[in-house]
């Protein structure tokens, strides 16, 4: 029988409940109004819904009591948190459903929101959305800061929240389907360049971690495991963890990528080169 | 233009940093002030009456998960605390109290749990509750216990929390004692905490 007490959260969190439901009402909501021929295929929403459901279900079930307890099923958590989810979701092609609200919204509340959209301009920028990417998988799993993140429950909160937002705006940096030659999205190439060079530095991460001879991360040790199970093998499977999908979904993202460009080859004509052929 | 805001960062992380790091008082154990919750359970002590920390309000308390069948890690860590207390000027002994939670209640009854804390001193209170409240406690203080499935004599091993929660007289949270530490330097930390306040 299945234990329906797995899908309870360990830390109840008003506010994570509260946004995602938001999030999947507010998409549902646009999905039923919009204009028949914008709305996304079933896959895409099918890929929505899951990422959703993924970052949720590491974030509000039984499975975040085991990534408090365990390394490396917390590294599992991030990888949803900060990888897969987010990549599910950015890969949906969201942008629908963006579009609707945003005509929804009165001007006021547009002049509003205005900050929100400084500061995503100035975060996607190429080369500090790369450096965020990397940086906080360093920051969160630099020793004393991670041990920090384990013992407050703030802390660990802000982490999960933080992985989870810089992995949305990294991922939609890179999966942006707006053409780069009509649109000023960032170029096929840059994306290319920044998804390979945000893999180097997390493979030496997780090959330092499965090659450490000592405890890296001994607040697992201080607190007590989720169950019995030897020290050097969680940290060798977070390791891992941290090494190797992380790597393929760069190598992934990469290919997904090239076969976008490789599509778009030749059928956008840039406006102004257009122009420069009539004269 | 450039070079003055690059100063103006640069002066800011300068200070920011030294804001963090600084003044920061040096203890062997791991700071954790703020990190942590200040000290709240609803306990069952040696005599069957509830504990809250009310009953020790004003002295140190040093929170520790154990049970009583533990083979070696729980009577280390009681042993060395008792050592560490005795090393304190006479004044500040009484004014620790150890508080060992066992996260066994299915064998540690309230008699077994009071012969077994008062072996490590006087002032090492024995408490217990059901599997639910203990389950609060610990989360509160992010740790976790499980049990081994028991062998052919009945007996299991459990997992729990190997580290040493000090609070302070107000009942803050402010070290946490990591295994590793000598007696000298748990002695001289609480020492320390004891001047504090």
């Amino acid at each position: 029988m299945p234990d329906i007490g797995f899908l309870a959260p360990y830390d109840f969190s008003p506010l994570t409940i509260l946004s995602f439901a938001l999030v999947l009402a507010g998409y549902g909501y646009a999905l039923l109004r919009m204009a028949p021929e914008h709305r996304p295929g079933s896959v895409r929403i099918v890929a929505f819904v899951v990422g959703v459901l993924l970052c949720y279900g590491v974030m509000q079930t039984r499975f975040d009591y085991y990534s408090q307890y365990m390394f490396f099923v917390h590294r599992g958590q991030h990888l949803i948190l900060h990888h897969l989810g987010p990549f599910l979701i950015a890969l949906s092609n969201p942008l629908p459903i963006f579009r609707f609200w945003h005509e929804q919204m009165g001007p006021s509340l547009r002049s509003w929101l205005r900050p929100v959209g400084w500061a995503y301009r100035i975060l996607q920028q190429p080369v500090i959305a790369a450096v965020l990417f990397v940086g906080l998988i360093y920051f969160w799993l630099w020793p004393p800061i991670h041990f920090d993140a384990m013992l407050s429950r703030q802390l660990y909160w802000t982490m999960n929240w933080s992985m989870l937002l810089d992995g949305l705006l990294f991922w939609w940096l890179m999966f942006d389907p707006r053409s780069p030659v009509l649109t000023n999205a960032l170029g096929y190439g840059k994306r290319i360049l920044i998804l390979a060079a945000v893999a180097i530095p997390q493979m030496i991460l997780g090959a330092w971690i499965v090659f450490s001879r000592g405890m890296v991360y001994d607040v697992y040790e201080v607190c007590g495991r989720a169950w019995p199970m030897a020290p050097e093998t969680d940290q060798l499977l977070g390791g891992l963890l941290t090494w190797i999908p992380p790597a393929m979904m760069s190598v992934i993202g990469i290919l997904l990528i090239l076969r976008r460009a490789m599509h778009e080859d030749g059928r956008f004509v840039k406006p102004s080169r257009l122009a420069g052929e009539n004269s | 233009m450039t070079k003055r805001l690059l100063a103006l960062i640069l002066s800011v992380s300068v200070l920011a940093l030294t804001g963090c790091f600084g003044d920061e008082e040096q203890w062997h154990g791991k700071d954790i002030s703020g990190l942590m919750p200040e000290l709240e359970f609803e306990l069952v002590g040696t005599g069957g009456q509830t504990v809250t920390p009310q009953d020790s309000d004003g002295n140190i308390r040093l929170l520790y998960f154990g049970f009583t069948s533990c083979p070696d890690v729980c009577p280390t860590t009681l042993t060395d605390l008792r050592k560490a207390v005795n090393q304190l000027p006479p004044d500040d002994r009484d004014d620790v109290t150890t508080l060992f939670v066992s996260v066994d209640p299915q064998r540690d009854t309230p008699e077994r749990l009071g012969s077994y804390a008062s072996f490590f001193g006087d002032h090492v209170v024995g408490l217990t509750a059901n599997e639910p409240e203990l389950r609060e406690l610990t989360k509160r203080y992010r740790t976790t216990f499980g049990y081994d499935e028991p062998d052919a004599n009945g007996n299991y091993n459990v997992s729990h929390s190997s580290a040493v929660y000090v609070f302070d007289r107000t009942g803050k949270a402010r070290l946490l004692l990591r295994p590793g530490l000598s007696t000298d330097q748990i002695s001289e930390d609480l020492a320390k905490l004891a001047r504090d306040a």
